[in-house]
């Protein structure tokens, strides 16, 4: 189904990545991987109290047993130097004043060995003065719930707040007159729909080893999706100079946006920098749920008003997402996404971002989209019941496509939702049959993508051969795409060009490897220093034979004479040219530096169908197909696997997965037995189908993948759950005994 | 602590080690004996990162101690290809695909192995279940269980 004119020789075929031989041997180096001679283990100290004044730390008892070599607590760094934007992160690093939720570090142990640190921990004394928590999101908001920080007024609020409270921010999005649409509506249906918090839950815990040496530098290597902004952050945390502290991107085993900010690597690099010698952290698994970046729970209400035709007269969202102890949540994508499928006369949306007690957000695939399309996607599926459409027809005729104004501002442009959507219609997944028990449920999703600050290079080596540079760490192939990208643009094969990524010492500032930016970002800067390399070596075989630099052209990956006028030669092939580098000017090499734009937004459309157990709830997944524009899918098969992973995340959020608190306030299943992820026998295959839209912004059409995979699959569960059940599910997880029960009220109601 | 002394047999060669009784095998393979191929996703058995095979059963090194490996037959993902050449799965897991951020596939590859030794013509079904104690949180598994699917079938050619 692709759209564009233009042949590809290298970008969609399917080679092997370049990186696969080290990662099916296990030589793979991930975060935990690498030792040091010397090396001390890092363990940390952790508040069991979800609300916590902290009085006193005393760690002399810790400190003097043999054996250990540093302890650090929040005293141990001087906010005073720390730059405003990255005081949060310092306090989430270390508590400072109060602890927050249960699991925020309030101290940490340098020591000789595993057990002589677990000796040391039990040795802290912390005096606490425990305080009222709340983690609920709808709570956390009322007027008298216990306050996190006495100094959160929420922002941009007007008038102006008078009283602190939970509530960090305000967002408003849309535009027309909502009351005038809902006027014109024949059928209006509101509902309110709450979601579980849920993890990233990748398999790799965050782990890094630290080297500060005693002149004030410092290596660490660690597992990131951004080893620029780890350096950034902890040079500020720590106080040195950006230049001194050298971070390496070890292999990553995941990351789905969880990995986009620091937890462990300030702290380790202080503790080698008070004892003197390197320093490892791993966290637990326990850590990794009560510590790391979960995503938002959320509250959420949803109006749409529709004609009997089937057309959207107004849209209508409020979305409470419960972002952490810092308020970090990322309620303002979820109001920005929801309605960002349609094309709507009259829109609009609020959210609020609110404080809890639980562990800082951190981004998760799609930040904040799924929720809401969950939301909004069901009530778009009953109300196609309600005026009896069919579901795909309901969401074609409303379809946003290139010209429309999305409902959080910019029109688009070229956009393939459509695409999306009749793909679906003409699959043989949208009309087999059903049985008892079972139903079908239809979504479409949407994602923004990104572009970014990206810093790339490439070598020319002497054989023909080329070695590419990027710094946006391989989470998933993207080594393998970026050959592929270079190979087409160069005119030479796959298999020689090699792709590292490299330290920061060695390229400029790249942003983290997130909103799907890479293949993007780093494709495009690659291509530019492709044609950097290409220019550079036309003028070297200009050199050769003696003519203008204009004089010669680029053909099929060797230079030519331009014209007959340019002369008569031969044409000189990349390899050629490369063997004459030293005797025309020296190693040939391209470059590329962007802050990347145009990233071209993504839809895609789930259907799946499922039974559901009329006697115990549960839900069993019978087929799932995943559409989705991919632009232009320069390595097919990694595409498929973005959509099938993001697809099997989201069966996951929507049947399982869920931070369970306990009145106390601490989590109960800080593990994978009891916090359940999908495994194999769960699940069916994953149907894939590639469309082609192109993106105007990239020079072969490229748009992100990796994040809007996972925003329709809660919606269209929840859909056929629905329909297999006979009640609307509005709360996730639909886990057995939630659906149970809905059936049962439904019964006796 | 003090340490205990254990002899045993990994992949073949006959290894000695001290540990201290409460370090689990993961550690002693991982951090003792740099073998860090097998991973640590959960440290109790409930992600299959740490797959092993112990005296030919399939085991998470996470839930066997150290000194439980005297006179042990212990074979880890380091151990899968011979000389320069993969193994089946190996080549199968590259060519489908199978891996993405390939945290999980040391695991994957050691279950997948114990079950083709054992049941060389799986059904998907049995494929899904076996793999069941592995999580991957990357490929959804479709690619996964095509690759050890493919892998069987070439074997079953090659015997
Ligand atoms: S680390 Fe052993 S099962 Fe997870
Ligand atoms: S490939 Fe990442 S967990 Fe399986």
């Amino acid at each position: 189904m692709g759209k564009q004119d233009r042949d590809f020789k290298a970008v969609g075929t399917r080679p092997l990545r370049p990186d696969g031989v080290e990662k099916v041997t296990g030589r793979a180096k991930f975060g935990a991987d690498l030792s040091a001679p010397g090396m001390l283990v890092g363990r940390f100290l952790r508040s069991p109290h979800a609300h916590a004044r902290i009085r006193s730390i005393d760690t002399s008892k810790a400190a003097a047993l043999p054996g250990v070599k540093a302890v650090v607590t929040g005293d141990s760094f001087d906010i005073t130097k720390v730059s405003s934007g990255n005081h949060d992160t310092l306090a989430n690093v270390m508590a400072r004043d109060k602890a927050l939720y249960e699991g925020h570090a309030v101290a940490a142990i340098a020591a000789i060995s595993v057990s002589i640190a677990r000796k040391a921990l039990k040795l802290i004394e912390v005096d606490y003065e425990v305080l009222p928590h709340v983690t609920d999101v709808d709570e956390a908001m009322a007027a008298d719930a216990p306050l996190l920080h006495e100094n959160m007024f929420t922002a941009n609020l007007t008038p102006k707040p008078t009283k602190p409270s939970n509530i960090a921010n305000f967002y408003e999005f849309g535009h027309g007159d909502i009351e005038a649409g809902f006027a014109k509506a024949d059928v209006i249906i509101e509902r309110s729909f709450k979601t579980a918090a849920t993890h990233q839950g990748y398999i790799e815990p965050h782990a890094c080893l630290a080297n500060m040496t005693q002149d004030g530098q410092g290596e660490l290597w660690c597992c990131t999706q951004g080893h620029f902004m780890v350096r950034n952050v902890c040079a500020d945390l720590m106080g040195m100079e950006i230049s001194k502290l050298r971070v390496t991107a070890s292999e990553i085993g995941g990351g789905f946006g969880g990995k986009t900010t620091v937890f462990i690597d300030p702290v380790a690099l202080m503790l080698s920098k008070l004892a003197g010698k390197p320093v490892k952290i791993v966290m637990s698994r326990e850590e990794v749920f009560k510590a790391s970046g979960p995503t938002s729970s959320t509250s959420m209400r949803i109006k749409i008003g529709a004609t009997n035709d089937g057309r959207l007269t107004a849209c209508e969202g409020e979305f409470n997402y419960q972002g952490g102890a810092y308020a970090d949540s990322p309620v303002q994508f979820g109001a920005m996404s929801a309605f960002a499928c349609y094309d709507l006369e009259h829109v609009k949306t609020v959210g609020y971002d609110v404080a809890a007690n639980r562990p800082k957000n951190v981004a998760y695939r799609a930040p904040g989209a799924p929720m809401a399309a969950f939301a909004v996607e069901s009530v778009m599926a009953e109300m196609a019941d309600r005026l009896g459409l069919d579901q795909l027809e309901f969401r074609l005729k409303n379809a946003a496509t290139e010209g429309t104004r999305s409902s959080y501002g910019p029109t688009y442009n070229s956009v393939g939702l459509t695409e999306t959507i009749k793909a679906a219609q003409s699959h043989d997944h949208y009309s087999a049959p059903l049985g008892a028990n079972q139903g079908r449920g239809i979504a479409s999703g949407f994602w923004f993508n990104f572009g970014g600050q990206t810093a790339v290079s490439l070598n020319v080596q002497e054989d023909g051969t080329v070695n590419v540079t990027v710094g946006t760490p391989d989470i998933g192939g993207s080594r393998a795409s970026m050959g592929l990208m270079v190979a087409e643009e160069l005119g030479i094969e796959y298999d020689n060009i090699r792709c590292i990524i490299a330290d920061t010492s060695s390229l400029g500032y790249n942003d983290v490897t997130d909103g799907s930016r890479t293949t993007f970002s780093s494709g495009l800067a690659l291509i530019n220093a492709a044609k950097d390399a290409k220019a550079k070596m036309c003028a070297r075989a200009a050199r050769i034979w003696d003519i203008p630099a204009e004089a010669v052209e680029w053909k099929d990956g060797c230079v030519q004479p331009a014209g007959a006028n340019a002369g008569e030669f031969e044409p000189m092939s990349f390899a050629e040219i490369a063997a004459n580098a030293d005797n025309t000017g020296g190693p040939i090499a391209g470059h590329h530096e962007i802050n990347a734009s145009g990233a071209g937004v993504s839809f895609g459309t789930h259907m799946v169908d499922v039974e559901v157990d009329p006697d115990t709830g549960y839900v069993k997944i019978l087929r799932y197909t995943v559409v989705q524009d991919a632009g232009k899918a320069v390595h097919p098969a990694y595409v498929e696997g973005q959509y099938q992973g993001g697809a099997v995340q989201g069966i996951g959020w929507a049947l399982n997965e869920e931070y369970i608190y306990g009145e106390d306030g601490r989590l109960q299943n800080a593990g994978f037995l009891d916090y359940r992820m999908p495994v194999a026998s769960d699940l069916p295959m994953i149907d894939t189908v590639i469309v082609e839209v192109p993106n105007p912004g990239h020079p072969y059409g490229v748009r992100g993948v990796g994040e809007t995979s996972i925003v329709p699959p809660m919606a269209a569960i929840a859909n056929a759950v629905s329909q297999a059940a006979g009640v609307r599910m509005t709360e996730l997880p639909m886990s057995p005994p939630r659906v149970l029960k809905a059936m049962d009220d439904a019964k006796g109601g | 602590m003090t340490q205990t002394h254990v002899s045993t047999t990994i992949n073949g060669d006959k290894v000695e080690y001290l540990c201290e009784t409460d370090e689990t095998l993961l550690d002693v393979l991982r951090d003792t004996l740099s073998l860090t191929g097998s991973k640590e996703g959960c440290g109790s058995g409930d992600c299959g990162a740490c797959s092993v095979m112990l005296d030919g059963r399939l085991v998470c090194a996470c839930l066997v101690l150290g000194v439980e490996a005297q006179d042990r037959k212990i074979e880890t993902i380091e151990g899968m290809a011979s000389g320069d050449e993969l193994h089946p799965l190996q080549q199968k897991f590259l060519e489908h695909a199978a891996l993405q951020c390939g945290i999980c596939t040391p695991g994957f590859l050691v279950a997948a192995k114990a079950l083709l030794d054992e049941n060389p013509d799986p059904t998907e079904t049995e494929v899904r279940y076996w793999l069941a104690g592995n999580l991957c949180r990357c490929t959804g598994y479709d690619k996964i269980i095509r690759a050890v699917m493919d892998a069987a079938t070439e074997m079953r050619g090659q015997a």
